[in-house]
């Protein structure tokens, strides 16, 4: 580039000045776009009025500096961006310094001085150092190849780096990671995005548009780890790759870290100057010394420090009003983000967790990839995320800023100016009873207004009867409210508004069975998946629908499915029970109801040594061990597995026990070896996630003494085999079990054990016990799938192995051996000091 | 010099749309959430229906799930929604680089 001359001066001291006497010299630092844009509102409002010397660090004139991105993408040139060229420094008499960076301020002298030793006198100083990159301290961290994404000689090493191909790790998935990620994989580079937290671009997106834009990255072919922490930069003389806490390893010849930017304040630190996060200013962008001001991202105004770039021309106008003595002031800005990620649209303003009274209205249209959330309080928009369709954005931001009252446009609101400012106005009813018969009512299927009007005169009177009959909403369900508009408009009074199908929780209008369809159906793999796939009306569900999909994907895909701790009830994610005062009970499991000396005495010690209050023989045929804090799970279970002994799942929507009695091996009456054959069941199911707890038992004779014929699976011994029995419950309502068929080998009980209970897997609700379960779907669906379907039994039976195959590590082991610590330990105690506690 | 925030670690050691607890001496224990927006919010941890430790509960959206009976407790207010009535102290919280503050008076009237 023919301007980027280091140490290079564009006019001299000699310029011909307008005004008389000699006009103040005002000394700008920072040759950015703050700086520039300062200098240009003081010239527009009085060009003759200072003489005006820019001091730069990068030998270069004034650029578009959040155009970088365009450029290390390919799709703009340097020249494209320049804002300022050479003629614009000359034309207005500017004496431009490039490539000479201030190195100190001395304001009793009032001057500055570079890194070159020129000492330059100033009137009035402006700071516009903008900010630095944030580099995190890990080992490598100034390896060769590890550079920031900050101006244009970052770009220019991302270029030359790019040209050879290969690998890149980009450290950040904030704005300026994924967009240095997006340009160097349209240069040709395999790129991973490592980013500490679980969702990109959490400061702008909220956790369903950081996941939306997660996938459509990787679609982009972007490795994208999140939650990961990077814990070295590893190489030899060069950068080889990046080591994350978890161990992994990723290659890369290029290393760009892009985690954050701080106020650049070295500078007005050194030189005395008030500095909070950044430099402080008043409103008219003066800092502590009243003829130095400051401006951009390097200042702190009202504790706000701002890092986009429309703020800055509010404070650059402020600034230049300031300096021609007509004061306006700088209130502080609201900020919006609007922005394309490789092509995808993206915006965000305000606040989009809401406080109390907030309120969230959220759109989801799978089929367009589109989710909107607006955030409304006391009838106003206080925040807003959109993905995939930005075209609002501007509204909300501008509803958003002018405080407007939204009350008459609330219901239209989340469908867009022109749908909310167009015939509905107030009603929504009336905006739909508007519509034209061609408009697309449900975009999944291509129904319009006029066949689903057609379908409900035809006398589908109810949202299942326009499913069946039209398939409007009958795909993602985003369009329920419209349908639900129509069946109000045409069927008026008649109209009763009832679902006949119970929805899963009030975050759906779809129910259980429909969303388990839908996830084996279309092959969902995440929960921010189903919930944008599936419309889901909140951002991140309840605690109903939340475990219960946790559950359906766990099932659907074994071994794959990566579990979310926070979608498990308590009991699961720190695998004991909880009780009424907040500690918890711990049982071991013993195989069958069978124990030794040695477990006994394992328990024993552990009883004394936690002092736990109580140890209880439990209805299950185990103990149960009462009153053990959370700190001290970890340390318990260690000294349960050093004896032997794994979690008895006791916590969990899972397999509990195996209840036995003794069984032909003691027992005068015993027909079968009920104890052996138990053991041998929990061996197989023990670890197994259900829709809600399962209980086995295995009776040796029709005494029936393991109570087997009221457990969801029960094993009578005959003299000629074995009576399997299922659906039975002892709970709040007592149900005998029906008996399923009768098999006379033990492998033949343990193979039939398995298909059923994985069909209970696969196809009961979610907190639906086996008895409930059978009398919804009649016991003759089950014996039709397990007794008389020869290969569909053997097809469960494998599932079941295979899904089990990955369920069988013992949890507390993990624990014992020092995972999720965090869920055992207090984040930190407070000791107050006693006389603070008097007072 | 005592402050007026306490400084109680980064806001990366509570886990989103998760909890972690603060025992105080001589007072209540408080948890502190971290929802899926990553904000911030702390509460005695006790549920104002039966003493439930609310840092064991599900995080949604703005609210905890109570563990034991499954109250939901509005983590802006501390107020039990729905149909439910009842209230838990909330202590002012904020995050500053990164570092979770918690309130030093509102943490010792809630010890007191």
């Amino acid at each position: 580039m023919d301007f980027a001359i280091a140490n290079d001066t564009l006019s001299s001291d000699d310029t011909p000045l307008a005004h008389d006497p000699a006009p103040a010299h005002l000394v700008v630092i920072g040759n950015g776009m703050a700086g520039c844009r300062a200098v240009e509102e003081l010239i527009a409002r009085d060009a003759g009025r200072y003489r005006v010397t820019i001091f730069g660090a990068e030998p270069r004139v004034n650029y578009n500096r959040i155009m970088l991105s365009p450029v290390l993408a390919g799709e703009k040139s340097f020249d494209d961006i320049v804002i300022n060229d050479r003629a614009w420094y000359a034309d207005n008499g500017i004496e431009l310094v490039a490539g000479d960076p201030v190195v100190a301020i001395d304001r009793k002298t009032k001057t500055v001085t570079a890194r070159s030793g020129r000492v330059t006198p100033y009137d009035k100083l402006l700071i516009a150092t903008g900010s630095d990159p944030f580099i995190i301290p890990v080992p490598g961290k100034d390896l060769p190849g590890v550079i920031s994404f900050r101006d244009m000689d970052d770009v220019d090493r991302m270029l030359a780096a790019a040209e050879g191909g290969g690998d890149a790790v980009v450290i950040g998935g904030g704005l300026l990671g994924l967009e240095a990620a997006h340009g160097l994989t349209l240069r040709g580079m395999k790129v991973t995005v490592v980013h500490l937290m679980r969702t990109l671009m959490e400061r702008q997106l909220d956790e369903a548009a950081g996941w939306l834009l997660k996938s459509a990255l990787e679609g982009r072919g972007q490795t994208i780890l999140t939650g990961a922490d990077t814990a070295e930069i590893v190489g030899d003389g060069k950068v080889e790759g990046v080591r994350l806490k978890d161990g992994r390893t990723i290659p890369a010849s290029l290393v760009v870290m892009a985690v954050g930017i701080r106020p650049s304040v070295a500078l007005a630190r050194e030189a005395g100057l008030a500095v909070g996060r950044g430099i402080q200013v008043d409103d008219h962008m003066v800092t502590s010394d009243a003829d130095v001001l400051a401006v951009g991202e390097c200042v702190e105004h009202d504790g706000n420090v701002y890092g986009l770039v429309a703020p800055l021309w509010d404070m650059c106008r402020a600034l230049a009003d300031g300096l021609v003595e007509q004061h306006s002031g700088y209130r502080g800005s609201v900020t919006s983000t609007k922005l394309k990620v490789a092509g995808l649209d993206v915006f965000s303003a305000g606040e989009f967790g809401g406080d109390e009274g907030c309120e969230d209205i959220v759109l989801r249209d799978a089929s367009r990839g589109v989710y909107k959330r607006v955030v409304v309080r006391d009838d106003r928009v206080v925040g807003a995320v959109l993905y995939g369709d930005t075209t609002d954005g501007g509204w909300y931001f501008d509803l958003l800023k002018r405080g407007e009252d939204i009350s008459t446009v609330r219901d239209m609101l989340i469908f867009g100016q022109s749908f909310a400012s167009g015939g509905g106005q107030s009603d929504p009813k009336a905006a739909v009873a508007a519509l034209s018969d061609d408009a697309e009512i449900c975009g999944c299927n291509g129904v319009n207004k006029g066949k689903v009007v057609a379908c409900i005169t035809g006398g589908a009177a109810t949202l299942d009867a326009v499913r069946a009959g039209c398939k409007a909403s009958a795909s993602c369900g985003s369009c329920t409210g419209l349908v639900e508009s129509l069946l109000a408009v045409t069927l008026g009074e008649d109209y009763v508004g009832e679902r006949t199908t119970r929805t899963m929780c009030k975050c759906t209008s779809f129910g259980h069975d429909d969303v388990r369809r839908a996830i084996v159906e279309r092959g969902f793999r995440e929960i921010p998946q189903v919930m944008q796939e599936l419309s889901w009306s909140t951002p991140d569900g309840c605690a109903s629908c939340r475990p219960a999909l946790n559950y359906y994907l766990l099932c659907a895909l074994p071994g794959e499915y990566v579990d979310d701790q926070q979608s498990r009830f308590v009991n699961e994610r720190l695998h004991a029970n909880i009780q009424k005062d907040g500690t918890y009970s711990v049982v071991p499991r013993m195989w069958g109801g069978i124990t030794t000396p040695g477990e006994l005495r394992a328990i024993a010690d552990v009883v004394e040594k936690y002092d736990a209050p109580m140890v209880k023989v439990t209805g299950g045929q185990r103990l149960d061990i009462f009153g053990i804090k959370k700190e001290d799970l970890p340390a318990v279970w260690a000294d349960l597995n050093a004896a032997g002994m794994v979690s008895g799942h006791a916590y969990g929507k899972a397999l509990r026990t195996v209840k036995t009695c003794v069984g032909s091996e003691w027992c005068r009456f015993g027909t079968q070896d009920s104890t052996g054959l138990g053991i041998k069941i929990e061996r197989m199911t023990w670890g197994s996630w259900m829709p809600h707890k399962f209980k086995i038992a295995v009776s040796g004779c029709p005494r029936n003494c393991a109570e087997a014929t009221i457990k969801d699976f029960g094993i009578v011994c005959v003299d000629s085999g074995y009576e399997l029995h299922v659906g039975g419950n002892g709970g709040i309502k007592v149900r005998a079990t029906d008996l399923l068929c009768k098999v006379s080998t033990e492998q033949e009980a343990m193979d039939y054990c398995a298909a059923f209970i994985q069909l209970y897997r696969e196809e009961a609700r979610y907190l639906e016990r086996t008895a409930p379960w059978i009398e919804r779907v009649g016991l003759e669906h089950i014996i039709a799938k397990v007794v008389e379907d020869e290969v569909g039994r053997e097809a469960l039976r494998s599932r079941f192995l295979f899904s089990q195959s990955f369920c069988q590590d013992d949890p507390w082991a993990a624990r014992a051996a020092g995972a999720e610590r965090e869920q055992h330990a207090h984040m930190a105690e407070f000791k107050p000091l006693a006389v603070e506690v008097l007072a | 010099m005592i402050g007026e925030w306490l400084d109680i670690g980064w806001l990366h050691q509570i886990p989103l749309r998760g909890s972690r607890t603060i025992p105080v001496e001589g007072g209540e224990e408080i948890a502190v959430f971290r929802t899926s927006d990553n904000r911030v919010f702390a509460l005695a941890n006790r549920c104002p229906h039966k003493g439930g430790p609310l840092s064991q509960g599900i995080v949604h959206g703005h609210s905890v799930a109570c563990p034991l009976h499954n109250w939901n407790i509005a983590l802006t207010t501390g107020e039990a929604q729905g149909g439910d009535k009842g209230c838990t102290p909330t202590i002012p919280v904020k995050v500053d680089a990164g570092r979770v503050l918690l309130c030093r008076a509102s943490t010792l009237r809630a010890a007191a």
